[in-house]
């Protein structure tokens, strides 16, 4: 970390060495190294107020807006208070100018563009403590954030002490990677002082931060840092919704936050400046540093997933490990089966849809047709004991992000699911659609009561829909509609057939009768060890991530096992149904760790098929109003 | 010094932006004037009192003159020397405002100030062969004259630069009445191109440059004119029109034009342009000028010489009207996957007010960059410039669409390579095939409904009739799908609408009449009453997707009448009253009632629309699972191959969207077919044929809308062909595609003829007969039933289907005795009937 301030300070005098891309490179370099990543300090795990300013740091976040780019003076004059003299300096990688800004000629000016990011929604608790221990110098103090009550007396000197502890901890840790360190420089005493500062201010922004600022996090109740993420090069790279691990430095200067109190206090006539944003966007554009710090990019890396038990590399890059986890991929699913079919009241069936549900993914788009996308309508869930949740924590346990949605009147009346753009404060206000991909949406119907649902409950219920048949979320953007591809895997729990479209339905067939139900439930609140849950991660993060493929051969028979079917009995067997038949073949083959369809897959795919169909028609026939 | 007459009270009060004030004359004339070492207090215009002769020069002229005092010019005849090199400078500052009493002449209509290009006048100027210019090293001095005068930082020679503006104006445009001359940039640029260089690198000095030439060359040909100000110059269309993401640091304080989309508007800002100081101790008054957004306040009374005592006068200064306008990029032009990005504006003057929110403009303006204000109090700032574009010229895009086509909105920027690529695919033997293929590539199959809706999407040639009380001739085609649900019907209009610049996707289920319409609502914030458009005037030249059309209710297809044959939309509602344009192609598509098609049934069954609606649509589809062993195999393939292909396959199979979108507006936008003479004639013998083959059945198959129809289609055709002539090949297909439509959704179940009253009148020409026919063997049963007034209802069923060979429906037989009722032989009233006669 150190060496950032060493470089900054020798390239300074000196701006037109072409030492911004000879620094970027460096710190690729750097990152690529095997752990590099973990001695870097993590914005996701390490309370703000920890973390030194001008560090470099590291945030798991996602792009939730992307603001206007801005003009910023790359180089500009200043005078040197101590010499008085007029020196060079770079404003890159910066949000304050030192010193005096002189006459304008000397200036360059360059160009960035902000994003605003969030933590990645919905992402589980176990995704944040893994994380979290990977990191070092956080292993040696268990869990940062909970840990700190410490008392207002003894604040400043234990303060001190853990500072410098953790600054030990991240001089010591460059050493290890191979980057020297020298004694502390002033500029960290500084930093230090700085902390020490906003100590006080911490607490009070952690616990209501909500109360003057909003965060625009997409989902209710989420916490964590949001970050004002600065990107220097390639911006048109970046997607909306795109999930990022950020490697930048940290600014945090109170004189951002000054600047704009002050702007608010004065409002001088003349300033041309000052009628151009209203106190909204003032607020939402230039948040105190203190609560969203600035995030200016070194590199950034786009995250496939965020699943940490994974190695960081590619797949492809990591062939032993490949072919590690496929040969074991057999064994792992039929151990996930037998956990999961308790869970599913006894239904194997189920549970072997389940997991393809849950390794579903859009790999491709063909025109506006998403192919991969499997939503599961699990249809005949018990409404006692609180059934849902439980089969809910369950899933929040397996999957890295996830989200439970109660479809209560309430919920679909009040709660803003589609992101709309909001052009007074210019920003895009958040909605619970907005997910990162692989986001697993578990919507919970049997909390729908009778009763009517509003304009705005008619409109979520559409953008649900539209979320399940196209894999798109229309933003509002008021005059127009922006469509947004999206990747999000939903799943239906309900009494009846859902009211909203599905991929398949699946009626649980119960083993259990309703009187013992209450017992049953609470007796399977199993949990499982921490191994093999790690396990069954692992298998289900891999397994989405495989490429597939259909040989030729398999494809003849295919065509040909449809044309023979059509033959029978014309009525049994559409078009839709043989592309739900592809995409079950194509799961079943993944889930068993196969990249390419063999026949026995396309058989069992069959198979299973019919198994639920007939399972449909036989409960169809029970009830006799289901459609 | 102060003039004594220039004290009356209230006239420049509020946001007065009328800049003809009086006697200007102080100690803070601009710089220029300084500059030249004159005596800067007095100008090269002694002040003087009101000479009566003003009044009697110019008696129309409005409320001014009675209150200047400021001295007069020579005469109105006097143009300002070519070569005064102060005159550029002079122009829209206070000193040239000293000369506005005769309303007339360049000297004497009041310059208005240009804000939008902030502080002018300071510029100074440089001569070059004294002064060599330091910092940009500007070179240029082309005049031969000797004259080497460039405005400082720049290339700029007034004099050349206004010179050849002059004759520019003069090659160009004629000068009417209109104190705003609006410019063509790309006229500048054919006429003379380092003209339009300077122009766009240095709008600040060119612009005023540019006013002052076409003022006088203005008053050189009218010199009695009047006008309310003197004419400024507002340049458009600069150079390419600039996406706002393009957007970048080398842009700064050059001249841009960008399109976009007025998001907000604020409020209207007083903007202090002159500050009005009085001393406190002798009530000396002075002015100051706003430079750069601060005034400079004097801190000694030049009078009395007493310190801190001037204090300002707010209704005395001089303010003007300025406007933040936000501008958000248009959908249209964004990356996939981004947010749009959004620009400050600044709108000055007359400008204020020129656009709404919603609106899509083209705005030409200069880029500005401001810096962060530096606190007094901090050494540190933040490193960041704000950005604003000081607006010079708006133009709406959508302005005219209410009330005809704009050729200019919907001409999107083709370069040649894009232009090339496109004829080379129309030059093809086979586009229409290619481009059909083209379409919604992932659904399978249904080629005809394809080519069908690709002719739906190039649309007909628009004919103007409005002089023989026809009206405007729609040239949409209106297409309507049917066919069992998972049919991928929706897909197809998702795909469409996906395709489509100005598309509209709506379902049947969910959107009322008034959504699809307009409505009128309350303005939460202005709490007036304005209009809300529905999706139907929306897709005003677009396509309009209507999903699950049967669900629609009867009231919401209603106003599809209107809009389908006549392509307009009619409102009357809380008081306004209006007539909008809708000339959209509606892509319907609707289910069966029973959920499954019943081929036993007519159309008309089997989706209970009206057939007035029906009529309505050039082309009706049934979209039904042909259930075929060899349709089975390839559909298959062709779903496997959809789920293991890699995208670069799939691109190599099939043109890309982006192609196809090109092509089709294209088309849309530069191609008009007509028909050609053998056209006329194939569609004559077609109509005409298509009439024969009922007439010999003893009804109608054809109707002169199936005509208009075979001529949109032969129209299209012709457009995918990038023909300008409609010919017999084009006939050809619009027959074939209109004769498979018919076939598959006008066939009479009971015959397997194709009828097209099926579709006209909702019933088939053989249901007709043969109701009669019963109505007929009913009226010979009561007849031979002898003298008995009333029946029973149940019991006259029971016989009439004793007597009759053919099965009597319930619903036949009362339509039977419905038909006798019309004829007054009979009532029915509960469960019996009685004779009337």
């Amino acid at each position: 970390n150190n060496c950032w301030h060493d470089f900054i300070t020798a390239s300074q005098n000196n701006p037109n060495s072409g030492w911004e891309a000879k620094a970027v490179e460096f710190f690729k370099d750097h990152l690529k190294e095997k752990d590099a990543h973990t001695w870097v300090p993590s914005l996701n795990d390490v309370p703000l107020h920890y973390l030194k300013p001008n560090s470099l740091v590291k945030f798991r976040c996602l792009i939730q807006d992307m603001f206007d780019p801005e003009f910023y003076m790359g180089v500009y004059e200043a005078v040197d208070p101590s010499t008085k003299a007029k020196v060079l300096r770079c404003g890159k990688y910066k949000d304050v100018t030192e010193c005096g800004v002189r006459s304008l000629p000397n200036t360059v000016t360059a160009e960035r563009q902000t994003f605003y990011c969030v933590p990645i929604p919905g992402e589980n608790p176990w995704v944040k403590e893994i994380s979290s221990s990977c990191l070092g110098f956080v292993q040696a103090r268990v869990v940062p954030s909970t840990s700190y009550a410490p008392t207002r007396q003894k604040r400043s000197y234990e303060e001190d002490d853990d500072m410098d502890d953790m600054d030990t901890q991240m001089q010591r840790e460059p050493h290890t990677a191979g980057v020297q360190a020298g004694p502390q420089s002033p500029t960290e005493q500084h930093g230090n002082g700085d902390c020490k500062r906003r100590e006080t201010e911490a607490p009070s922004s952690q616990t209501a931060p909500a109360s003057h600022l909003d965060l625009n996090f997409p989902l209710p109740g989420e916490k964590g840092p949001s970050c004002l993420v600065k990107v220097y090069e390639d911006w048109d790279g970046f997607k909306l919704n795109d999930t990022l691990e950020v490697f930048g430095i940290l600014s945090v200067s109170p004189a951002l936050s000054a600047l704009a109190d002050k702007k608010d206090a004065s409002s001088s006539l003349l300033d041309p400046t000052e009628c151009m944003e209203t106190a909204e966007e003032q607020r939402v554009h230039s948040p105190p540093a203190s609560l969203v710090p600035r995030l200016h990019v070194l590199y950034a890396k786009p995250l496939p997933h965020n699943n940490p038990l994974l190695p960081s590399a590619t797949l492809e890059d990591n062939s032993a490990f490949l072919s590690s986890t496929l040969s074991e991929m057999a064994s792992v699913r039929a151990e996930l089966l037998t956990f999961l079919t308790p869970i599913l009241l006894g239904d194997a069936l189920a549970a072997e849809y389940l997991i393809l549900h849950l390794i579903s993914n859009v790999y491709s788009r063909r025109d506006v047709l998403p192919l991969g996308k499997f939503t599961l309508n699990l249809s005949g869930c018990p409404t006692v004991a609180s059934y849902t949740e439980r089969f809910y924590q369950i899933i929040q346990q397996l999957v890295p992000s996830s989200y439970y949605l109660g479809m209560s009147l309430q919920n679909m009346n009040q709660m803003r699911f589609v992101p709309k753009k909001d052009y007074s404060a210019n920003r895009l206000v958040s909605g619970a659609l907005q997910l990162a991909r692989n986001t697993s949406l578990f919507l919970d119907e049997t909390q729908l009561e009778q009763g009517q649902l509003d304009t705005a409950g008619v409109r979520n219920v559409t953008a649900l829909g539209n979320l399940i048949t196209w894999q798109k979320v229309d933003y509002d953007f008021n005059y127009h509609q922006m469509e947004f591809p999206c990747n999000i895997n939903v799943l239906i729990a309900s009494e009846g057939r859902s009211l909203l479209p599905s991929d398949c339905q699946i009626h649980l067939q119960s083993q259990i009768t309703p009187p013992h139900m209450e017992e049953y439930l609470s007796s399977i609140h199993v949990h499982p060890q921490a191994s093999q849950l790690n396990k069954f991660r692992m298998y289900l993060s891999v397994a989405r991530l495989l490429n597939y493929s259909i040989s030729d051969e398999v494809t003849k028979s295919v065509e040909d096992d449809f044309v023979d079917m059509r033959k029978d009995d014309p009525q049994s067997i559409s078009a839709e149904d043989l592309h739900r038949m592809l995409v079950v073949a194509r799961l079943l083959s993944l889930s068993l760790g196969q990249t390419s369809l063999s026949r026995d897959s396309w058989l069992r795919a069959k198979h299973i098929e019919l198994l639920r169909r007939s399972r449909m028609e036989q409960h169809t026939c029970v009830n006799g109003n289901e459609p | 010094m102060s003039s004594p007459t220039s004290t009356p009270g209230g006239r420049k009060r509020g946001r007065n932006t009328n800049p003809s004030t009086p006697s200007s004359e102080g100690p803070t004339s601009p710089p220029s004037q300084r500059r030249r070492g004159q005596d800067s207090s007095t100008g090269d215009l002694m002040p003087m009192p009101t000479s009566p002769a003003t009044d009697m020069l110019s008696p129309a002229a409005p409320q001014d003159n009675s209150l200047l005092s400021s001295p007069r010019p020579s005469g109105t005849n006097l143009l300002p020397n070519e070569v005064d090199m102060s005159s550029p400078l002079m122009y829209g500052t206070p000193s040239s405002r000293v000369e506005g009493t005769p309303r007339s002449g360049v000297r004497g209509t009041p310059a208005r100030q240009r804000p939008d290009l902030g502080s002018v006048r300071k510029a100074p100027q440089v001569d070059l062969q004294s002064e060599p210019p330091s910092a940009d090293g500007a070179v240029t001095s082309e005049s031969n004259t000797g004259q080497r005068l460039v405005i400082w930082g720049t290339d700029v020679n007034v004099g050349t630069c206004k010179e050849k503006f002059q004759r520019k104006v003069m090659v160009f445009i004629s000068v009417v009445g209109d104190p705003v001359l609006n410019v063509n940039c790309l006229h500048v640029q054919s006429f003379d191109a380092e003209l339009y260089r300077q122009l766009i690198c240095y709008p600040q000095e060119v612009i005023p440059t540019f006013d002052m030439a076409v003022n006088e060359l203005f008053f050189e040909r009218f010199p009695d004119s009047i006008l309310e100000f003197q004419i400024q110059v507002r340049p458009y269309n600069a150079l390419k029109t600039r996406n706002m993401r393009n957007l970048n640091p080398e842009d700064i304080d050059q001249l841009i034009t960008i399109s976009g989309m007025v998001i907000r508007t604020s409020q209207l800002i007083p903007e202090m342009q002159e500050a009005f100081f009085q001393c406190q101790v002798c009530a000396f008054s002075t002015r100051v000028e706003v430079d750069r957004g601060r005034i400079a306040e004097p801190s000694v009374c030049r009078n009395c010489n007493t310190t801190h005592s001037l204090a300002i006068v707010h209704n005395r200064s001089v303010f003007s009207d300025k406007q933040m306008v936000k501008i958000q990029e248009s959908p249209e032009d964004m990356p996939a996957g981004q947010t749009p990005h959004t620009t400050i504006v600044y709108a000055h003057n007359d400008l204020v007010d020129k656009v709404q929110p919603g609106d899509r403009i083209n705005i030409t303006g200069v880029y500005r960059a401001v810096p962060m204000r530096a606190n007094p109090r901090q050494s540190n700032v933040k490193s960041v410039y704000k950005t604003h574009i000081d607006a010079i010229h708006f133009h709406k895009t959508d302005e005219k669409r209410l009330h005809g086509l704009d050729e200019d909105a919907e001409q999107k920027l083709f370069t040649e390579d894009r232009v090339q690529t496109l004829k080379e695919l129309a030059a093809k033997p086979d586009v229409y095939e290619r481009l059909s293929s083209a379409l919604a590539p992932s659904i399978y199959e249904h080629e005809d409904i394809k080519k069908g809706i690709l002719l739906q999407l190039f649309g007909g040639a628009r004919k103007d009739f409005s002089q023989t009380g026809r009206g405007n001739f729609r040239a949409d085609v209106n297409i309507l799908l049917c066919g069992d649900p998972g049919t991928s019907k929706s897909q197809l209009l998702q795909y469409v609408y996906n395709l489509v610049p100005r598309g509209q996707y709506t379902s049947g289920k969910g959107s009322s009449a008034v959504g699809l319409t307009a409505y009128v609502m309350r303005d939460p914030e202005t709490r007036q009453l304005v209009l809300q458009t529905g999706a139907l005037v929306l897709s005003d030249n677009g396509i309009c997707c209507i999903d699950e059309f049967d669900k629609m209710s009867d009231s919401t297809r209603s106003v599809l009448h209107e809009v389908m044959e006549q392509q307009t939309l009619s409102i009357a509602k809380a008081g306004i009253i209006c007539q909008l344009n809708a000339r959209t192609s509606v892509l319907a598509a609707a289910n069966p009632i029973e959920s499954q098609w019943n081929p036993k049934k007519t159309t008309i069954e089997n989706i209970q629309l009206p057939h007035t609606l029906l009529s309505r649509f050039d082309l009706i589809f049934l979209m039904l699972d042909p259930q075929d062993e060899a349709y089975d195999r390839r559909l298959a393939h062709h779903l496997v191959s959809l789920y293991y292909q890699s995208e670069e396959q799939i691109e190599e199979e099939f043109l890309d969207m982006a192609v196809l979108r090109d092509y089709i507006a294209y088309a849309r936008t530069y191609i008009n077919p007509r028909l050609s003479e053998e056209a006329s004639q194939a569609l004559i013998e077609a109509y005409v044929d298509m009439r024969k083959i009922g007439s010999g059945r003893g009804m109608v198959s054809a109707y002169p809308r199936q005509l208009e129809s075979l001529i949109r289609l032969a129209e299209a055709h012709a457009k995918v062909r990038f023909s300008e002539k409609v010919e017999t090949i084009d006939v050809e297909e619009a027959k074939r595609l209109h004769r498979e439509a018919l076939k598959q959704s006008a066939t009479d179940p009971r015959t397997g003829f194709v009828d097209i009253s099926i579709l006209t009148t909702g019933m088939s020409a053989t249901a007709r007969k043969r109701k009669e026919e019963v109505a007929q063997a009913l009226k010979k049963l009561i007849q031979a039933k002898g003298k008995t007034p009333a029946m029973k209802y149940q019991q006259l069923l029971e016989d009439l289907r004793g007597q009759s060979e053919n099965a009597i429906t319930k619903e036949l037989f009362d339509e039977a005795l419905r038909a006798l009722a019309d004829e007054d032989y009979l009532t029915v009233t509960g469960k019996t009937v009685r004779l009337l006669a």
